[in-house]
């Protein structure tokens, strides 16, 4: 399952909630105001400690989060990488 | 109303500004000072050239009283006030001349 | 003339993702014409709005971030920004862009517009205005 996140973790519970959902092999794909969850001393990156998780580079520059501000082990992904992802894992819930 | 310039048509919203920022060039204010029986001088590019310069900076046209303030810092203090101004736009220094550069209708314009 | 009051708008909301930063820039812009005393303040993800470096290329969309910057032309001098938001989401003042005025009254002496405010005193600045306008 790949698990995509579009909302901000300090104003909606989708991270959350979505967390609870996790399995093993699967990996989660911020997008949009979601990539702000993966900010390294943010309040939220607990959440995602010991996942797969991955950000949209573009909407990660569109914000002024530059690859230093990530929390440890958080991936970059361009569009190609999105797509690849949605292919490698059989299903996607959007987590809106 | 789309605007012919240098054999291209550009598009306009109803009053008249470019659809387009991108679509810009010298000519356009040329046409559109022409529509308006508007020689255009040094001094009216002076004010286009500034306005364009404010735009790729802030990314919003300035309203009337923060280009006024902006002009007289940059052109000198006799050019900074609405009676030059004015004089060289008679439809507005705003209006008129994001309208001639190009850019939307300032905001902040009342 | 009539009585100047103090105007503050609240933003809460990142930029991009909805209209609300826009919006509320915007209609600072436009509501600066009518010389009130105005001033902004950002809080929760509203801080969001004021990182430095935003490249909106990839997404196609218009990057606003730049016209925060002309704040400062609009007479627009007061822009708090609320320390426990920042912490809560790992920033600092470093991360922000760095806004600044001309004061008029000190020959046109560059200053900071952004102020650090903790909570509680940001609730103190909230209590001294006339009218609150939240996005």
């Amino acid at each position: 399952m790949l698990h995509v996140v579009n909302k901000s973790p300090y104003e909606r519970d989708s991270l959350d909630t979505c967390m609870g959902y996790y399995q093993e092999g699967d990996a989660v794909l911020l997008i949009e105001d979601g990539v702000y969850g993966a900010l390294a001393g943010g309040k939220a990156v607990s959440k995602l400690a010991g996942k797969d998780v991955s950000v949209l580079g573009p909407d990660m520059a569109a914000r002024g989060i530059s690859e230093e501000k990530l929390a440890d082990g958080v991936k970059v992904v361009d569009y190609a990488g999105f797509v690849d992802l949605t292919v490698a894992k059989d299903k996607v819930q959007s987590w809106l | 109303m789309p605007i012919e310039v240098n054999g291209k048509t550009l598009e306009t919203d109803e009053e008249g500004y470019l659809a387009n920022i991108n679509d810009w060039e010298p000519g356009v204010a040329d046409v559109m000072a022409k529509e308006d029986d508007l020689e255009l001088t040094t001094e009216h590019w002076d004010i286009i050239n500034f306005l364009r310069e404010y735009y790729e900076e802030y990314q919003i046209a300035p309203a009337v009283r923060v280009l006024t303030k902006a002009v007289g810092k940059k052109l000198g203090k006799d050019k900074g006030n609405s009676k030059y101004l004015y004089g060289l736009f008679p439809y507005g220094p705003g209006k008129q001349a994001c309208r001639y550069a190009g850019l939307p209708k300032p905001t902040g314009c009342v | 003339m009539s009585q100047v009051k103090k105007f503050m708008y609240v933003n809460r909301r990142p930029p991009y993702g909805t209209i609300y930063a826009w919006e509320s820039l915007e209609v600072v812009l436009i509501g600066a014409a009518f010389e009130q005393d105005v001033s902004l303040a950002f809080v929760d993800d509203g801080v969001f709005q004021l990182i430095k470096g935003q490249d909106t290329s990839g997404i196609g969309m218009k990057n606003f971030s730049p016209t925060y910057a002309a704040l400062g032309d609009y007479d627009v001098t007061k822009i708090y920004v609320e320390k426990e938001s920042l912490d809560e989401r790992g920033l600092s003042l470093d991360d922000l862009q760095h806004l600044t005025y001309e004061d008029e009254d000190e020959d046109w002496a560059e200053k900071d517009s952004i102020q650090l405010v903790s909570r509680a005193e940001l609730a103190t600045i909230f209590a001294g205005q006339d009218v609150l306008f939240n996005f």
